[in-house]
């Protein structure tokens, strides 16, 4: 047994034998095959930023259409599918995506794990994503795009009014998406149960965990509502149903109600992993652990548990009785507070810590500021007579960008500034990195904040054109700059990456002296993750030298090797106790088998070809047959050891 | 791997320890949360209209009510198999499976016989389109438990399971418990409720 301390980085001796067993092996198929999380997280960045892409020259081409009164840039009906898709791109083929890459990649090696706890699942739950992107957007190839908004309202969704195939492109492919959003969340609920390192008992989880997990666990139960919605409005278009047209004994207004029992949660859940990101990123540059990091933790599941009762205050115009309004809109001010106790938490870290400022640190910074000033204006609309005036105008716009590029955006790109040594052993430049963030912050800015004049102004948002003379000309050329300039540092985030892959300097395993897991390991790290499953004594298994944590020692070099095959341990759910020893799965093609079955399904569906839909779920059940077969490798057949 | 670990630990899935298991819990969760919106989308569209919109006060009970019998019992034989597992007699296992299999099948076809016999359509209005979209999810999560039974079948023949390792039938058992649960809340919501009302 070694008497090593944690803190001590020396280099784990690489183990030949763990290699052999966890590697993947090259070429294609291997590739097709993987289930390792550390290459499905690194899919999971780069897929979503492709998305990101496509969705901000989205936005740009709109903000070429509005730069002057009365322009012809695009037609009516291409501009309305432009900000249709724009906002299904970012909000749910980019913003989750990406935070779900993160935790991807680094859940397992925050935890002290060898992998996640469902590979298999994991690697199903990355296809599908791309499938059901790719569904959708092949929908906007053929000039029928989603084209009602991403929040899609009925009556207007109804093929009396939209006909043609936008909406069942959209419908079709978000019941797809959410399949892969569901399968991707259970897996991060059961890991952060059962499996973190001995000893790393619930108080002592990292803090940049607790955004993913609630939002996961928020995802699992709200991601129905919005799949049963579709899929509704799916069979009111496509056979005859009466969901939501009032002629039938329907109600319009029971889209809105499931649409948003979903999408405010969701909007919780593609902010407060990177809440998480912010919290870890932001203790580890300012050396010294997250002031008030209990409180952090359970703000972050205090917002998600009000934040399902909020969803009503996007109704707040459709004619509810007062008594609901008023409950709603206290709900959505009382959730401004576990809000700012996480702001509150940030600045006092900052203000008591000897903050380094490199650029991951402006960027979690910036997240401060940005999140206040969203916060704000979100705060503003959570007032019923102050949401009559703004609704669907600019304002709002502005309010959600706010939200979802600042506390989004800004985190991910300083996530990227952090742990991009950690996934490749290379550092980003720094002063590269100041321009890239200055341009961003600028930029974005300039777009955004001249926005919400805009709003008050009264422009109407998601209107094609408009004419001169409101006052809105000059805001317009200069939101329209703004944005030219923030995809501009958009563009320089990645080129950065770029160049940091072909050159940047060797980070060794932990540049930043953080206090976390991952950080023990080399960079990038082993297949396996860690030579020998550490045993977890404290919050900060690296900083307990430096920061004093009484007598607590967690240990990285153990006796829990591991190598008869692909093991790790499953621990208990609070105390992490050692319960199991975790038989892990090989590499395999059922999940991307799997995934083309269910996106032919979809097609056949979409097209009505009955034969193609029976074909593809029975391709689809013979993966999952293949899946779930009891192998005796997996310990899953009688007799086997133990 | 060291003698510590090796002695005291389970290696592989063994019972509710197992990570299955939890995946398990959580798919129920979300698949809970899925019928409690459709059936949202039922009460929602209830409230507005009130009585009237009940194309039947007192639907048949014929059919449905000797159905959710059958459903329950199935519940218990899908327990007596696990009981058998647990003790080793995989005869009991076994049979206990193929008896949950035929009630299940046996609980589809006279939903077929329902869905005939029933006055409106999923296209009449949107009562109608509640009542089919709502019981042919129902239908297709007890296909599902069918099909799943039959793999259970088949695995415990080939001898897979012992009164250890048998976590796939837990699974199984527990998946069709909450299939005869929803069915619960649905034939509620469908049968009783509009003579209740």
């Amino acid at each position: 047994m070694s008497t090593l301390d944690a803190h001590v980085i020396e280099p784990a001796p690489s183990s030949g034998v763990l290699e052999k067993i966890w590697a993947t092996p090259p070429g294609i198929l291997g590739w097709l095959a993987s289930v390792d999380h550390k290459s499905i997280g690194k899919r999971y960045l780069v897929t979503a930023f492709l998305f990101l892409a496509a969705g901000g020259i989205e936005a740009l081409v709109m903000r070429a259409q509005l730069a002057r009164p009365d322009q012809h840039v695009v037609t009516p009906d291409q501009y309305n599918q432009l900000f249709s898709m724009h906002g299904m791109t970012m909000i749910f083929l980019y913003a989750l995506p990406v935070l779900s890459g993160f935790s991807n990649y680094l859940w397992p090696l925050l935890f002290g794990a060898r992998d996640m706890a469902f590979p298999r699942l994991n690697a199903a739950s990355y296809w599908m994503y791309v499938a059901a992107g790719l569904f959708t957007y092949a929908g906007f190839a053929m000039g029928a795009g989603a084209n009602d908004g991403w929040f899609n309202y009925a009556p207007n969704s109804e093929r009396d009014f939209n006909p043609g195939l936008n909406i069942d492109f959209y419908a079709l492919g978000m019941i797809f998406l959410g399949v892969s959003t569901t399968v991707g969340a259970i897996n991060f609920v059961v890991t952060f149960f059962r499996m973190r390192a001995p000893g790393m008992s619930i108080e002592k989880v990292p803090i940049m965990t607790w955004g993913t997990l609630t939002a996961s666990a928020a995802n699992i139960l709200v991601i129905p509502a919005v799949s049963v919605a579709f899929f509704l409005l799916w069979l009111d278009r496509q056979y005859g149903t009466h969901f939501f047209d009032v002629a039938g004994g329907g109600q319009p207004l029971l889209w809105q109600h499931l649409f948003w029992m979903f999408g405010h949660p969701w909007v919780y859940a593609v902010v407060l992993p990177a809440i998480g990101m912010t919290s870890e990123g932001l203790q580890t540059l300012c050396r010294r652990p997250l002031v008030c990091f209990e409180a952090v933790a359970l703000a972050t599941v205090a917002t998600m548990v009000l934040g399902f009762g909020v969803w009503v205050h996007h109704m707040f115009a459709t004619g509810l009785p007062a008594l609901a309004l008023s409950f709603f809109s206290g709900a959505s001010i009382i959730i401004a507070v576990p809000s700012a106790l996480a702001v509150f938490a940030w600045i006092a870290t900052i203000w008591t810590g000897r903050p380094i400022i490199t650029t991951a640190f402006l960027y979690f910074a910036s997240v401060i500021v940005l999140f206040v000033i969203g916060g704000v204006s979100g705060f503003m609309t959570a007032s019923v007579p102050v949401d009559w005036q703004l609704t669907d105008t600019y304002f709002v716009v502005a309010h959600l960008h706010y939200v979802l590029i600042g506390i989004n955006l800004f985190a991910v790109a300083g996530g990227i500034y952090h742990w991009f040594p950690k996934m490749t052993g290379r550092l980003l430049d720094e002063r590269f990195g100041r321009w890239t963030f200055w341009t961003m912050f600028v930029g974005f800015n300039l777009a955004f904040l001249p926005m919400h004049v805009t709003g008050l102004l009264g422009m109407p948002r998601r209107v094609y054109t408009y004419a001169s003379g409101f006052g809105w000309d000059t805001l317009n050329l200069v939101t329209s700059l703004g944005s030219l300039v923030f995809a501009a540092g958009v563009l320089m985030l990645v080129i950065a990456v770029l160049r940091g892959l072909r050159n940047g300097a060797p980070a060794g395993a932990n540049p930043w002296d953080a206090p976390t897991l991952e950080w023990s390991v080399p960079s990038p790290p082993p297949t396996y993750n860690f030579l020998e499953i550490p045993i977890v004594a404290s919050r900060y298994p690296l900083w307990e030298r430096t920061i004093d944590h009484g007598a607590a020692r967690s240990r990285l070099r153990t006796e829990l090797r591991l190598e008869a095959g692909r093991e790790t341990l499953a621990t208990s759910a609070l105390d992490a106790d050692i319960d199991l020893v975790m038989k892990m799965p090989g590499d395999t093609l059922a999940p991307l088998v799997l995934t083309i079955g269910m996106a032919l399904a979809f097609v056949g569906l979409l097209l009505h070809l009955a034969w193609l839909t029976i074909a593809a779920a029975l391709v689809t059940l013979a993966a999952l047959v293949a899946w779930l077969w009891p192998q005796r490798e997996l310990a899953q057949i009688a007799g086997a050891p133990r | 791997m060291s003698a510590v670990v090796a002695d005291a630990v389970p290696v592989g899935g063994v019972g509710r320890r197992s990570v299955g298991w939890w995946g398990l819990v959580t798919l129920i969760a979300t698949e809970a949360a899925l019928f409690a919106y459709l059936l949202f989308a039922y009460y929602y569209i209830l409230v507005q209209f009130g009585p009237a919109w009940f194309p039947e006060r007192s639907p048949s009970l014929k059919l449905a009510l000797p159905n959710t019998i059958v459903l329950l019992i199935s519940s218990a034989t899908i327990r007596w198999a696990e009981r058998g597992m647990r003790r080793g007699a995989r005869g009991m296992a076994l049979g206990g499976i193929a008896l949950t299999f035929l009630l299940g099948l046996a609980f589809l076809i006279v939903q077929l016989f329902e869905w005939k016999a029933k006055p409106y359509s999923l296209r009449s209005g949107s009562y109608g389109s509640l009542y089919f979209t709502i019981t042919g999810f129902h239908m297709a999560h007890v296909t599902a438990g069918l099909v799943a039974l039959l793999l259970l079948f088949v695995w415990c023949l080939k001898g897979y399971f012992d009164t250890r390792r048998h976590v796939p039938l837990l699974i199984g058992a527990a998946y069709w418990h909450f299939v005869d649960v929803v069915w619960l809340a649905v034939f509620f919501t469908f049968y009783l409720l509009p003579r209740l009302w």
